[in-house]
Formats: C-alpha cells, structure tokens, sequence
C-alpha cells in the first residue's frame, strides 16, 4: 500500500564528493549508516564539480546534500554550492558539508547557510540523528 | 508540500519541461500522496508520446555502462531523454544505496537530460511501484524516449515487458550463467538481445547460442536481435539504437504499438485497482458493508464466499473518482 | 657451509612434546587457579586485522615452521631483511615529504635542504597536477600550487630542479596517473644537461592500479593505465639502471580501510598484476624486478606490523621465484619505504601523536624498512608546523641513536609470538591472491569490486567500533578532555600563486613553435594507439616540443577514453 504521510517515506539525501581529492573512505561509510537508517542514499560518485552536485540534487529532488570535501577547498566550494542552490531555487533543501575545518570557517559557513559541519570521526549515529534532525526541522517549517 | 492544504501545481511546470517541477512531481508520485493524483490525471492525458525503453538482466551485465551509452546515441540522434534508474531496497532497513547516477554522468552535465534514481521500496520485482509513475511524468514533460534500467532481478521481466514498449535484455559473458541457464522468462521477453563486454572471452559463444535459442522461438513478427556491444567504448550502440527504432517502427506498421499500448495500460490500471482495493481493506471503516459483513461472518448469517462476491460487485460497482 | 638440514623445522619433536604439555599443565593449573581469582579483561583478543591471538606462544606454535623460511637476513626469502647487515651497515633514510607552490618556490626549499645534508628529495603535487589538469584548466582553480607544487610543462620541471646535481640527489616524486609525463620531463631535464641516465636514482610512485582501489586519483580505464606502466619499467630497465620506476603502495589501501592483511595482500595482487604485463612484453623479469620498490604504512599494532612486513618480504620471495621464475637475488628482494599511520593522528589532544608515531616507527625499524617518514603531530588539522616536522625526525634520530635496536639484526626473529603471527599473515596472503586468480587476476577483481568491498566492510566495521568505543582512540573515545580543541590550520591558496603559474603557462604555449608540438602530440597517439609500442620516447619528444602535460593527457584521452568508477558499498 503507497504510503501518504510524508513521515513513512524515506529521506533522500545526495552523498558527493566535490572537487579534485578522492578520499571516500568517509563518504562511504556515510551512505551504508545512512543506508542502514532506512534513507535513500543518492551517491555522486568522485571529482564533482557544484554544477553537477546542484544539477543532480535537483533532478533527485533530495532532502538533504551531504558534501564531503578536503580541507582547504572549502571556502571556495561550499559558497559555491550555496550560490547554485540559490540559482536553482532549491535552497530550501539541507546543506551539511563534511571534513576539518578552521572553527571561524564553520561559524561563516553557517552564517551563510550551511546547516552542520560534520568533523572526521563523527559517530555515524550522531550523522543519521543530524541528518533526520535537519530534515525534519526544514519540513516542519514549510510545512507549517 | 503541504500536508494538508491544497499542494501547489506542479502540472504547467511539468508540462513546460521545468526540471525542478518534474523532479517535484516524481517525489510526489513516489509518496503517493493523495494530493498529487489529480495532477497525475492531467499529465497523464498529455502523455502517450515518449518512446518508453526497458533495460533489463543479470548484475554484472555492465547495465547502467549500457544505458549511458546508448542515451548518448540518443541524443547524437537529436532526441531528448529522460532516464529512470532503479536500485532494491534493502529489506532490513528500508534504505538504498542508488549509485547508477555515476555511470552517466556525462550524460547528467546535458540539459536535454533528466536522469532519476529510485529505490523499489519494497516492490518485489525489478522496478518501484511508482517507475511507471515516474516515466508517465517524464513522458508528459515531453521527453523523446526514457529509458528505465531495472535491478535485473526477481519478477523484473514481466514487471519491465508490462512497463514499455521495447524491452532490451542485457548479458555478457562469463556472468557464471550458462545462456540455457538464462530464465527462460527474459529470453522470450526481450525485444532486443543484448551480450554486452564482447570484447571479452566467450562473447562470440554467448551471441552464438542466443541466436541459436531464438531461432527456435521465431513464429512471424518481430524476431529478437542479438547484437554484441562494448558499453565502455561505445561499440555496438548505434546498431542497438537502430535495432529499436526498427522495432517501433514494426509496432506501429504491425498494430503492435496498439496492442502494447493496451496491455500496459490493462497492467497499470489492474496494479493501481488492486492497490487501491488494499488501502481500502486496510482501513476499513466503521458502519461499512465489509465491517458489517465481518459482523455477518462472526454470525454465521453469512459465509465468506458469498460475503466477497457480493462487496465485490459493491465496491467495483462503486462511482470512480475523478471522472469528468 | 651450514651443518643442520635446510629442512628443519624450528622446533624439533621432543620441544614441541614438552612444552605442549607444560602449557596443559599450566593451564589447568596455574592459569586456572589465577584465573579463578581474577579473570582476564576480554573474552578474546584480537589484532587489528581482527585475527584471534593465543594467550602465550610457545615453541608448539612454530612445530609447522621450517627453519628456511625464517633463515638469515640478506638471503631468500628474506625473511629477516633484504641485506646481511641492515642497520648495521646504514640505517634507514629518514626521508619526509615536502612541496609547494611555484616550481621556484619548491626549488629553494630543495637547494636549503641539500646545504642541510639531505641527499634525496621528495616532491608533492598539487591536485590538478597530480589528476591531469594543466593550472590553467577551468577544474584546477583554487588548487593551483596549494597542496604540492603545480608542474605544466618541462621549463617547470627545469626551474624545480635549477642547480640540483640530479645524478648526485635521489628524487621522489609521489605521482600516478601522470608519473609517466613528469618521468618524461625529469629525464629530458636530465638528457639536456648531459647526465648519464643510468646514474640517475629516484622514484616515482606511478602505481596505478592501487589508485582504482584506494587513492582514487586516475584519469584513464585500467588496461591502457597498466600498460602506460608497462612502458616506463621497460623503459627503465633498458635505460634507467639506478631507477625505481615504481614503488607498489599498499599504504592508501590501509588508508582507505584496509586492515594489514588487506595491505600486504592487495599490494603482492597489484604486483602479480604488473609482472605480469612487462614479462608479457617480452623483458626477463631479472631485467626489471630488482628495481621494484614498495611503500608500506607503519600502524599502531605494533606486532602485527613487524610480522607484516616479514610475511610481506617473504611471500614476493617466494612469488617471484615460484610464479615468475626469477633467478637473480636482486629480483627476490622486497624494499619498502615506510609511513607512520596517518589515519591514527587525533586532533584531541596532538601531543598524543608524538607518541603514537614513536610506536609506529619503531615498529617499521624492527621491521626493517629502508627508509621511513614520520608524520607530524598536528598532521589531522594543519599543515605541519616546524616544531611537528623536527619533533618527527628527532623521533627517527632517538630510535636510531640511542634505543640500540639497531645493533643486531631482525631482533624479534625467533620469537614465538613474532613468527607465528608472520606465517599466519604470509598464508593470508597467499589465500587471497588464490582467490583473485580465481576472480581472473587482478584487474578483473578490481572490476567486481573485490578489493573495494573488502576495505568498505573493514572501515565500517572500523568507524562502529570506534563509536562504540570498542576500539579505543584516546582523547576521543577514552580519556577525553572536555575543553580539548587545538585550532585548525589548512594549506591556503595563494591567489597570486596561482595567478603566475597560469599566465606563465599562457606565454609558453603562446610562444612555442605550434606545428612542433602539434606533430609531436599526434606521433604520441599514434604510438598510444599500438599496444605493443613503448610511449616513453614519444611522450619525451612531446614534452621537449613544450606540449604541456594538460595537452598530453586530452589526447590520449581520445584513444584510451575516461575511467568511469563503479563504487562499492
């Protein structure tokens, strides 16, 4: 039986890797506890540009986009990112990036938009309740 | 979306080929939500023109390496796609990994393409309830042809054949499958054979014992190709593309479209009654004609057989909604 | 002349006897009555591989063990060390890497640390060098000399290594899918200034295959990427006498979630795969394998580690011998250069990792690795600062100095515990490269995703287990101070960095001779396009005809396609 209410369907989310590092040993165990969680996870592969991460997050109409990136890029890509979302009218949807930040770079990046900075080594019960979290405060506020 | 209230309309979006109200409108198809369906009746009506294409067959076939290639062939051929991809969920914990985005990405950098993952969500055969949904959507948002890849498992033959107008049944070489061990299902539903990575050792034989399989099958009408591709290069694929535009084009000479058109459009009328029906059944409303035949039943004033006879002929009898 | 059998086994029959029945004894008396008063702290212990490990070893342990195959150091099947001497003779090389920015910048690093005393170098890339991007493509902007220095075209190469003796410094360079390009340039720098190629010493990583598994830095499919390797060991091996054409990395699968049985494992599998392909070409693998180099991680079980890399030098013995038919000692010698984990640093409390590298590398000296890098102990959150850098070599120095393990040879041979675990790592070994065969080799088991899946199993069994605090990180999941939090620091662009290697690059190929480079970027494809040609001397030609390595890599594009990745999960 199709399911009606909002809360039985699965949160979808695009896991991505942008920019030119290939570290995905992160990413991966990210989509498996968020797989595991009973979400759809949308992986987009390496070396991703923002234009293709936005491109994909729209046509997969996703909850949530959970960006891994190396440390340095950051404050290139994550504007970036938020620009495009911007661009593409889908800024209503939940940006959490992921990687080592300088502290004062996670401050701005929230203050701009980014909803959560997820360090190394967080726990992947702390992402899903993030993840969850996030969602469901975005759509209680549209929904209200 | 608004749980309650009146949803926005998605449909002049979808219509316009907006991307961000097709991706919004499959979403909506894919919760089911109530509020979505009459939309569906509108895009529905406008449909009927895409080129609907089944990719189905083993894991390992190189499937979704195939489907990239042969979207590219399309669009070279100036048509514009819609892809819908789709992945199992798993059943402990209801969640998917949906990877197959990967493999087209080149496709995904082009405008003219709009390419969605999605997850069975406990469907049992190789696509989601909601696939025909979605293609219906893309359909109506005028897209030339979709391709709809399937997990390439359980009932996937009769579920994809039931979905589209050609059915492409992908295999390679070497899979650990004998070709007489391929189910005997997807040897007769394939409108174009496949043997994908025929670069490979074995290839040759593959093609070989397929051609031989059919050759058995072949009565009058369309007789299956069987054509050897290499995804990764590229080779092979505009012969694919061209051994389905010759399989429309024999549908619409043969009358076949019609009768395909029908036997889709039976099948998703049967799925969508019986699931219908179900959500009925599972929230039976105090006061109605099954509570009351419950009650009948506990009674003995009735038996079971005669108490379904008789709600069935009530409830398929009943008035259908929307109609205008 | 040796008077014991060479078949002898490591402990002879009365030994075995006796302590097999102490150890009952012992176990039912002793250890249960200690037991009874104070019972052990787990139900099991485990290496990090996860492989059970007894309570105490005895000689029983070694019963099934030849003497041969532990032996002597410097003879097959190297078991102990690939020479007689070890540490004895020379330590190991303290090698650290470094590498920034401009060509030039990089280049008064280099000639400062030579007055210092170092005689080898090692260079980083920045990413658009090391994924085949030229600085001026849209994909490199803001990496541009950020991470490593950004080499386009061979006048980079030139100013990199401006008043360097190449034929008297040792240079690494850590580079994959485009190794072959900056090898191309190093050895046109090299012919210019009229040095005998054969006295040239370096290396270059150029281990493609790891990089499908673990690095994941690759621009083209796998079989051309294995045969572009191919053809720079060829090209070495006629060429090139003092040079390590590739060093076979088992240190990014560690990374990326390999456990040590992972590493060794998929490393002898990826090796297998590249033996394969140049005897394939017709070249006698005494002809190259002696050059074959390994870089291997260094992690925190400490053991494990010193068994790994014997098992390691043991088992490429024996597969090089058995499998591939070699003769000379050389092509039987595993040489490994090694790291300390990276992935083990905290951020918590950094001093910590001072000590956590200390272990490390006093496991990969009792390991008997030939040179080393200590990593520094902010390394988690920044850019190494001085202190961190000095305190990683004065660790090397302390251990080499003053803690005398190197005084004698493979000190931890013999060891009941040691020798065991090491048969047990070398059976592993020999277990999954079985299995890969059986997969159709290497490249066909990268294709299923064998390895990809192995190491994304470990790291998620890894990530829960450090959550659960099952397996302790101290500072993060045990003893954590609450206001702990060391500030964050990562390499910054430097726009005006960026600004001058790309307007350089812009007048380069401006003022080049067009039709040159023109012809010499279709002779390469050409030469791509037959399997059997070697492509080192017309990639050498291409980049003296100042193609850029941008151009280079484009148009291969066109004849050997674009890598598509198939992830696992």
């Amino acid at each position: 039986m199709p399911p009606t209410d909002v809360a039985e369907n699965p949160i979808r989310v695009l896991v991505a890797k942008v920019g030119l590092d290939g570290h995905d040993r992160g990413v991966k165990v990210v989509a498996r506890a968020l797989r595991d969680a009973g979400m759809e996870v949308i992986y987009t592969g390496l070396h991703r540009t923002p234009e293709q991460v936005i491109a994909s997050a729209v046509q997969e109409d996703v909850d949530a986009i959970g960006v891994s990136l190396l440390s340095g890029a950051h404050m290139t890509l994550l504007p970036r990112l938020l620009e495009l979302m911007r661009e593409r009218g889908v800024e209503d949807k939940v940006l959490i990036a992921g990687g080592v930040m300088p502290d004062d770079d996670v401050v701005a990046l929230k203050a701009m938009g980014v909803a959560e900075v997820l360090g190394q080594d967080t726990p992947p019960a702390i992402i899903v309740s993030t993840v969850e979290r996030l969602v469901r405060e975005r759509q209680a506020t549209q929904a209200g | 979306m608004s749980a309650t209230g009146a949803a926005i309309d998605l449909a002049p979006g979808v219509l316009a080929g907006d991307v961000g109200a097709i991706a919004r409108m499959i979403t909506r198809v894919e919760r089911g939500a109530l509020d979505g369906a009459d939309q569906m009746a509108q895009l529905y009506r406008a449909g009927g023109l895409a080129r609907v294409i089944g990719v189905t067959g083993p894991a390992g076939a190189g499937k979704s390496t195939l489907v990239a290639a042969l979207g590219a062939e399309i669009r070279r051929r100036d048509l514009t796609l819609g892809i819908v991809a789709v992945d199992p969920t798993s059943p402990y914990s209801g969640g998917s990994v949906l990877g197959d985005r990967i493999r087209m990405q080149a496709l995904g950098d082009d405008p003219e393409v709009f390419i969605r993952s999605m997850a069975t969500r406990g469907a049992l055969g190789g696509i989601a309830r909601a696939t025909a949904d979605a293609v219906a959507v893309l359909d109506a948002s005028g897209k030339d042809v979709v391709l709809v890849e399937t997990v390439g498992v359980g009932q996937d033959e009769v579920d994809i054949a039931q979905a589209s107008h050609s059915v492409v049944v992908v295999s390679a070489p070497g899979l650990g499958d004998d070709v007489q061990a391929l189910k005997a299902g997807l040897l007769e539903t394939a409108d174009v054979h496949v043997v994908n990575k025929a670069d490979r050792q074995g290839a040759d034989r593959t093609v070989a014992e397929l051609r031989s399989m059919l050759g058995f099958e072949a009565g009058e009408g369309w007789v299956a190709p069987v054509l050897p591709t290499c995804a990764e290069s590229g080779q092979g694929v505009p012969d694919l593309a061209d051994a389905l535009d010759r399989h429309h084009d024999w549908l619409v000479a043969s009358g076949g479209l019609r009768e395909r058109q029908r036997s889709m459009a039976r099948h998703r009328l049967k799925t969508l009654l019986t699931a219908l029906v179900h959500q009925r059944l599972d929230r039976p409303v105090p006061g109605s004609a099954f509570e009351a035949a419950v009650e009948a039943l506990c009674l003995r004033t009735t038996d079971p057989w005669t108490a379904a006879h008789s709600l069935l002929e009530r409830e398929l009898g009943g008035r259908p909604k929307g109609c205008s | 002349m040796s008077e014991i059998d060479p078949g002898a086994p490591l402990v002879g029959e009365p030994l075995r006897a006796e302590a097999e029945a102490d150890l009952a004894a012992w176990e039912a008396e002793e250890l249960a009555a200690f037991l009874a008063r104070q019972p052990e702290r787990k139900s099991e212990y485990l290496t990090k591989a996860r492989r059970p490990v007894k309570r105490v070893y005895t000689p029983a342990d070694l019963a099934g063990t030849k003497w041969e195959d532990v032996g002597l150091p410097g003879r097959y099947p190297y078991t102990r060390g690939p020479y007689p001497t070890m540490y004895r003779g020379r330590n190991w090389t303290m090698r650290q890497i470094a590498g920034f920015g401009q060509p030039s910048e990089t280049n008064q690093r280099f000639r400062y640390l030579i007055e210092q005393g170092q005689t080898g170098l090692s260079v980083d890339f920045d990413m658009p060098t090391l994924m085949g991007f030229d600085s001026d493509d849209p994909r490199s902007l803001g990496e541009v000399g950020r991470e490593g220095v950004a080499v386009d075209v061979l006048d980079d190469m030139r100013e990199l290594f401006d008043g360097i003796d190449l034929e008297a410094i040792s240079v690494s360079m850590t580079i994959n899918p485009t190794a072959w390009i900056l090898m191309a340039m190093y050895i046109a720098v090299a012919e210019e200034r009229g040095y005998d190629l054969n006295r040239l010493s370096g290396t270059i990583q150029n281990d493609i295959l790891k990089e499908y598994i673990a690095q994941k830095e690759w621009i083209y499919p796998i079989r051309p990427s294995l045969r572009i390797v191919r053809d720079t060991i060829v090209y070495a091996a006629r060429h090139m006498a003092r040079y390590n054409p590739i060093n076979i990395s088992g240190y990014h699968i560690s990374e990326a979630g390999g456990n040590a049985i992972h590493e060794v494992a998929f490393t002898m599998a990826n090796t297998v795969a590249y033996v394969e392909e140049v005897v394939k070409a017709g070249v006698d693998v005494d002809d190259f394998a002696s050059r074959l180099s390994f870089f291997f991680v260094s992690q925190a079980d400490f053991f494990e580690e010193v068994a790994k890399f014997r098992a390691v030098r043991r088992a490429y013995a024996r597969i090089m011998k058995e499998r591939f038919g070699a003769r000379k000692p050389e092509s039987m010698r595993l040489r490994f250069h090694a790291q300390t984990a990276a992935a083990t640093l905290t951020r918590p409390q950094p001093m910590n990792n001072i000590v956590r590298t200390a272990f490390q590398a006093l496991a990969a000296v009792l390991g008997g690795a030939q040179s080393l890098h200590t990593n520094g102990l902010d390394e988690a959150y920044s850019i190494p600062t001085e202190f961190a850098m000095k305190m990683a070599l004065r660790t090397q120095q302390i251990i080499a100095d003053e803690t005398n393990v190197t005084n004698v040879v493979d000190p931890l041979g013999g060891s009941w515990y040691v020798e065991s675990l090491t048969d047990e790592i070398e059976a592993e070994i020999m277990r999954v490269l079985a299995h890969v065969d059986s997969l159709g080799g290497t490249v066909s088991a990268i294709e299923q995703g064998y390895f990809q899946l192995e190491e994304a199993d470990f790291a998620y069994g890894v990530a829960q287990r450090k959550a659960s605090g099952e397996d302790v990180v101290i500072g993060v999941n045990k003893y954590v101070d609450p206001d702990d939090d060391q500030p964050v620091d990562v390499h910054q662009l430097d726009p005006e960095s960026e600004r001058r290697q790309v307007e350089r690059l812009k007048a380069i190929k401006a003022e080049r001779d067009q039709q040159r480079t023109a012809r010499a970027l279709k002779e390469l494809e050409e030469v791509a396009r037959a399997p059997g040609e070697n492509m080192m001397p017309a990639t050498i030609n291409a980049v003296k005809a100042q193609a850029s390595m941008g151009e280079i890599v484009n148009a291969l594009r066109d004849v050997f396609g674009t890598y598509v990745e198939r992830p696992f999960f």
